[in-house]
């Protein structure tokens, strides 16, 4: 029979639309003020941190709606944003540095709707408000640091074999070694070529010179390592920050994205984001006595530090090696399973290191963990006064003569050595980053831009929909029932794809499809008019106008939905957003406008005697 | 309800010396206007930074432009956007080592000459490289959708539609950017976002008249070409208009109340669906025409089913 769906087909398309509008239920719960602790530094709250965040709040008469403890963070939601901002410096005075206090909104999804993964769209930083911020890697600097790597490393190894050389200097892009004598040379570039080989070697008899470069694929390790290396260092600083949900994220071959949502305050993030931290090894001093140094008579030649626990321990003032020399440092378990750090020097730190412990075997050795916390305070030129902050992360026995690579044991659980070798690796940055893009978005103009694009997309769908009303009368409105049912699938994809943010643009990519969408409708019911013309009958010519225009429709998408693509594939942020609205907006209208609007239609008017239609 | 009652084919293609010297003038003028006048690009672009600040009350410019160049930045442009109470403050690239640091500077600036009355709105900064790898890559990205465009249509088709339809994408896109040039208005990234969408959107009008005259000339026995294109526009025209008439309606709403950030893209959208509309109409098919579509080169591509499709995109 012609225009009758079976009744499976009509009750798959009902289900498709009512999941949709299932997962775009979340967006209309709203969402309530909520204080976000997580633990800084290889600190993780758990169940004692809980309590104590709760007696703190209960001291302080603040109510709370929830509290929970979630991937090692704990959230407690508030009824309103008096008591989440009075909970929020009650916390950040008690809990103190080791834990960072952060403001958020938690969506008010019901339980089972979460349990389901409901939840509802990321709006964009153009939208919620906040800041992002473009770095660049700076990789030339990497690529020179890592030649000077090279030079001292084959002044060592040649040293080593005694092989004699007259200098060894970096040139423009590669390593030159010159040689007294073409023995020297041969023997040279065997020892050399057996030990690297990612290097490129070239060598000149005549001027006895012998030229080293990286590989394609070595320069290609640098430049990744690099970007790895500052992406996991700000993650850290970000943390530092007390932002809920920041995002650091690589952005081609050497730029970083970071989004901070919600932060006004972008003098104090820049300051943070270009801040150093270093690490430092000193020898613990046992001479020198803990509690006379506890009561201000600390010895000359050391000085007085704790741990994150607050510990205090006293150190010998002689730094034995900065962490600047440090070029790895990986976690992983020794021969009994214990967590370790395996820690890579440079040889200059090699030599270094080894001078420093071999008298010292069995005596204990301290790393200390440096940083350049911005405070609040401001001097007379209103720069922001740095904090040099200083902490032992880890104190341990020196077994033996330490060389360029040497391990440390007893940082604790295999979690907190991982965080120790990243804190290594952070403390030795080598290539610095710039900021060379910002966009600061304040909250009224966040607020405004909801507003106004919420107001845009329900104005633009009232227009159609009374003119597509007017002008198809009942057709019309299986027309507007299928745009209807295109704005819930949208949302409701958009707040399943985890990557998927709203912005302001992308609103008005949800507006223009709305425009676009009701196209394929016009077309069919352009075509069925046309058929009803030509004198076919109703049925017919309701089947004939679907069948005719789809192949239309989908050329005239699919061209679109290339457009759209590539512009996702260039955009950024906002851009981006509107790319990926733009394109969802495509592919759902396709299904609404010809499987949807087909499904209502059959359901209608489908294997009836018809005379008169009302199109 | 009927706009478009024809009862007679109408006759677009006798009007097509017309619409040539017409398109071709406009053309020309946005070429000229683009030489001389060039594209007023945005901050995107050419790098620099942007401050909006929101005052309580309409906002006195020249006290704001005189603080400005009191504290040395005698090149800040202080414009109102969108509103009286709207400031926005531009700068131009510095060698200074801070420059990142540039808006912080002057939103504390016009803080202390207005005992903080201001709200800051927004603070963008882009770096000189930043903004040049965007041109390149805004470029890039228009050129490659022209490239794929054609090769689907093509594939489609046939190369004489192809072409029509890439002709008459890179009509619209000119005259869109001709406007931006003539009227000076700002050309940033939500501009080259809406200039992509009109090249899609304008696509979509071309083909659906593509499509019709491929079907008429299967259909449509011992007819001449112009025949049969006169007559696939007539038949089309009705959902021209409306499609046109909808799309117009809702950026229309978006241009009045979507706000001052979007008004970029909007006008651009609003012109760029205008002239889609004529040139799917005339520059299209005319094109098509001109390169001597005729019944023969569609005949063979009748291998394919019509409504193929439909199976595939059934749930």
């Amino acid at each position: 029979m012609l225009n009758k769906y079976p009744l499976w087909k009509t009750l798959m398309v009902a289900m498709i639309v009512a999941l949709g509008a299932l997962y775009a239920l979340p967006n209309i719960y709203g969402e309530a003020p909520a204080v976000q602790v997580s633990g800084l530094r290889g600190v993780e709250a758990n169940a004692a941190t809980l309590d104590t965040i709760k007696a703190q709040l209960q001291q302080n008469n603040l109510t709370f709606d929830s509290i929970a403890l979630e991937n090692g963070q704990v959230l407690t939601r508030f009824k309103n944003t008096e008591d989440q901002l009075k909970a929020r410096d009650v916390l950040d005075d008690s809990l103190g540095n080791k834990f960072s206090v952060a403001l958020n909104l938690t969506p008010n999804t019901p339980d089972w709707l979460a349990s389901i993964g409901g939840t509802p769209m990321k709006l964009g930083l153009d939208l919620s408000g906040g800041v992002s911020f473009l770095m660049e890697v700076n990789m030339q600097a990497a690529i020179n640091k890592a030649q000077e790597g090279m030079v001292s490393d084959f002044r060592g190894d040649l040293r080593n074999e005694k092989i004699r050389y007259r200098s060894v200097k970096e040139t423009k892009d590669a390593v030159q070694v010159i040689f007294r004598k073409v023995e020297d040379l041969e023997a040279g570039e065997s020892l050399l070529k057996k030990r690297y080989r990612d290097l490129l070697l070239t060598t000149d008899e005549d001027k006895l010179t012998l030229t080293a470069k990286m590989t394609d694929q070595k320069l290609k390790e640098v430049r990744e390592y690099a970007l790895q290396q500052n992406i996991t260092i700000i993650r850290n600083r970000v943390n530092e920050l007390g932002v809920a949900e920041p995002l650091v994220q690589r952005q081609g071959q050497k730029h970083i994205v970071i989004e901070l949502p919600g932060v006004q305050d972008t003098a104090k993030a820049k300051e943070i984001l270009n801040a150093t931290a270093t690490i430092e090894f000193r020898l613990v001093d046992t001479e020198g006595d803990l509690s006379q140094a506890l009561n201000g008579r600390i010895p000359a030649n050391a000085i007085l530090l704790t741990d994150k626990d607050g510990k205090p321990t006293l150190l010998k003032k002689r730094v034995m090696l900065t962490g600047d020399h440090i070029t790895d440092a990986k976690s992983g378990f020794d021969e009994y399973s214990r967590p370790e750090v395996n820690i890579s020097l440079d040889s200059a730190g090699g030599s270094k290191m080894s001078s420093g412990t071999k008298s010292n075997i069995g005596q204990p050795m301290a790393t200390v963990f440096i940083e350049y916390k911005a405070t609040d305070r401001k001097d007379a030129e209103g720069n922001i006064i740095f904090e040099k902050v200083e902490e032992i992360i880890s104190v341990a026995t020196i077994q033996a003569r330490l060389g360029k690579s040497f391990r440390i044991t007893g940082a604790g659980s295999a979690s907190e050595a991982h965080n120790l070798a990243l804190l290594l690796r952070a403390g030795a940055l080598i290539a610095p980053i710039t900021i060379v893009e910002e966009r600061t978005v304040g909250p009224t103009l966040g607020a405004e831009n909801v507003r106004l694009g919420f107001e845009a997309i329900m104005m633009g769908f009232g227009l159609v929909f009374i003119f597509m009303m007017i002008y198809y009368r009942a057709f019309g409105v299986v027309a507007n029932l299928a745009l209807g049912a295109n704005l819930i699938l949208i949302v409701g994809i958009m707040s399943m794809i985890p990557g998927a943010t709203l912005t302001l643009p992308g609103m008005a990519g949800i507006v223009l499809t709305v425009g676009m969408a009701v196209d394929a409708n016009v077309l069919i019911f352009e075509r069925i008019r046309e058929e009803i013309r030509e004198g076919k009958t109703i049925q017919q010519s309701i089947h004939q106008g679907y069948e005719a225009a789809i192949s239309t429709i989908v050329d005239a998408n699919i061209t679109t939905l290339i457009a759209a693509l590539i512009l996702f594939a260039i955009g950024t942020g906002p851009v981006k957003g509107f790319a990926v609205t733009l394109s969802i907006g495509i592919l759902t209208s396709m299904f609404t406008s010809v499987v949807v609007s087909r499904s209502i239609v059959n359901v209608v008017w489908g294997g009836k005697r018809l005379d008169k239609i009302s199109i | 309800m009927e706009l478009f009652r024809l009862k007679n084919t109408v006759n677009f293609m006798s009007y097509r010396k017309i619409a040539m010297v017409f398109s071709a003038l406009l053309m020309i003028a946005s070429v000229v206007s683009l030489a001389t006048n060039k594209l007023n690009f945005g901050l995107d672009f050419t790098g620099g930074t942007l401050i909006e600040v929101g005052f309580p009350q309409a906002a006195d410019l020249e006290m704001l432009r005189g603080v400005m160049s009191e504290n040395g930045f005698d090149d800040a442009k202080v414009q109102f956007y969108g509103s009286s109470r709207d400031v926005v403050i531009r700068l131009g690239l510095r060698d200074d080592v801070k420059a990142e640091m540039l808006g912080n500077e002057v939103l504390d600036i016009l803080q202390n000459a207005t005992g903080d009355a201001v709200d800051m709105r927004r603070i963008e900064f882009v770096g000189a490289s930043v903004g040049d790898e965007l041109a390149e890559q805004g470029g890039l990205a228009m050129l490659t959708a022209l490239i794929c465009i054609l090769i689907y249509v093509a594939f489609r088709f046939e190369w004489r539609f192809a072409v029509g339809s890439v002709v008459a994408l890179f009509h619209d896109v000119l005259l869109t950017l001709g406007l931006f040039s003539v009227l000076q208005l700002e050309f940033d990234l939500t501009v080259l976002a809406a200039i992509l969408a009109v090249i899609g959107y304008s696509l979509n009008d071309t083909i659906v008249v593509s499509d019709r005259i491929r079907e008429n000339f299967r259909k449509i026995r011992e007819s001449n070409a112009e025949e049969i294109i006169n007559i696939s526009l007539t038949q089309t025209l009705s959902r021209t208009f409306i499609t046109s008439i909808t799309t117009l309606l809702v950026l229309a709403a978006l241009f009045f109340q979507g706000g001052a950030l979007i008004h970029g893209f909007a006008t651009a959208l609003l012109f760029g669906v205008f002239v889609g509309t004529y040139s799917s109409i005339y520059v299209a098919s005319l094109v098509a025409l001109s390169l001597g579509i005729s019944k023969e080169d569609l005949i063979p591509e009748v291998i394919e089913k019509e409504g193929a499709d439909q199976e595939a995109m059934m749930p």
